[in-house]
């Protein structure tokens, strides 16, 4: 298996989760989008919605973000939103 | 009790109570510079991932956007001034709004008209005094700055420099609030938010083992994601400049209060003195009054 990615979601005023994934999935603008380790690297707007984490032992993490972007480089993935909020 | 008595018991009893008061307040001032800086810290992720994917989008595209591109002409200039609601802290509030007097009185020179925006009770209270007009003033909240409050400072200036100068836009917006460099120091900084000065990767010869930036790709195109970057990010300087006023407020209470304590103390200390010596005189004049009674009975 390829290494896991480094993620990071971070809101305006803090830090709201951080760590290991095997795959994100968030609704940009143009529509949902999955990237797995090894994606290109990626600049892409989030649309309001969820953000779906899952971690490298497999449990899900679900954060709502609103007004964000979200960047891919090199296995480092930032999902950075004004708000963001962790819903399960 | 002799009069003179009476008088240095009063000062010693307000300089104390005065001294309790400026304790509380040093100790509240205290605590909340923690607090103030960790929130400092907290944002910095935030701040850091958006500064590196705005220098991403700006090294790989030539586009051109409206908040990067500098005016021919800069008729009007915006001054965006940090103080506080609250006083009692030292100089804090007098250093930034001469900083923002300087500024202010170097752009006209150089031919704009100044307008300006207000953060904290004490700038508009500055500005009331001297009868001059602001733009648009935010108090409340200076303590704790909120996102909400940076993104609504960041829209009216954004609002306003997509504007004409003649239907009342500006052309450049600077900003001007106190740094937080140590507890011990604070320092006025002023800083040109608009237009954008982008810290662009410049052609430079590779450097040998540099890495190599990597091509992004933009959803929904280059342009698009600029367009919604730079508000972003303009917003989250405006807020950690808020932050940084924030934490430098409460550092520079602290310091005053420390040292309006220590000033009550030295007061109570010749007070005390002078208290003892005015007690002192007055039950030798007793003894002395007493002694030449007795003695002019005796004869």
């Amino acid at each position: 298996m390829a290494a896991p990615l480094t993620v990071s979601v971070v809101s305006a005023d803090r830090e709201v989760w951080a760590g290991e994934a095997t795959q994100i999935i968030a609704k940009t603008v143009e529509g949902e989008i999955g990237i797995l380790a090894g994606h290109e690297p990626l600049l892409a707007i989030l649309a309001h919605g969820e953000v779906r984490v899952t971690t490298t032992d497999g449990s899900k993490v679900v954060v709502d973000a609103a007004e964000g972007f979200l960047s891919v480089d090199n296995n480092v993935v930032q999902v950075v939103a004004g708000r963001a909020s962790i819903v399960a | 009790m002799g009069a003179q008595l009476r008088v240095y018991r009063q000062k010693i009893k307000s300089a104390q109570t005065t001294k309790k008061i400026t304790r509380a307040m040093e100790l509240i001032a205290a605590s909340r510079i923690q607090k103030a800086q960790a929130r400092v810290q907290a944002s910095t992720p935030y701040a850091r991932a958006i500064t590196r994917a705005v220098s991403a989008v700006a090294s790989h595209s030539n586009v051109d956007h409206l908040l990067t591109t500098e005016p021919e002409k800069v008729e009007r200039a915006a001054v965006l001034i940090f103080s506080s609601d609250r006083g009692l802290a030292g100089a804090f509030n007098s250093n930034v709004l001469r900083e923002a007097e300087q500024l202010s009185e170097l752009l006209r020179n150089e031919g704009k008209d100044v307008v300006y925006y207000l953060v904290g009770r004490k700038a508009q209270g500055y500005f009331t005094f001297r009868h001059r007009p602001a733009e648009r003033i935010w108090t409340g909240g200076t303590d704790q700055p909120l996102f909400e409050t940076a993104k609504e400072i960041g829209e009216t200036l954004l609002e306003a420099f997509a504007r004409d100068a003649s239907e009342g836009g500006v052309d450049e917006i600077h900003v001007v609030y106190n740094h937080f460099v140590s507890m011990m120091t604070q320092s006025p900084r002023v800083v040109r938010l608009l237009p954008l000065e982008l810290v662009e990767g410049v052609e430079e010869p590779p450097v040998p083992g540099a890495r190599i930036e990597p091509l992004y790709e933009f959803e929904p195109d280059a342009e698009t994601v600029l367009d919604r970057l730079l508000p972003v990010y303009v917003e989250s300087r405006i807020f950690n400049a808020m932050l940084q006023s924030a934490a430098s407020k409460h550092a520079a209470t602290q310091k005053a209060m420390k040292s309006a304590s220590d000033n009550a103390d030295t007061l109570i200390r010749d007070y005390t003195r002078l208290a003892n010596n005015a007690r002192q005189s007055e039950i030798t004049q007793q003894i002395s009054e007493i002694v030449g009674g007795a003695d002019a009975l005796a004869n």
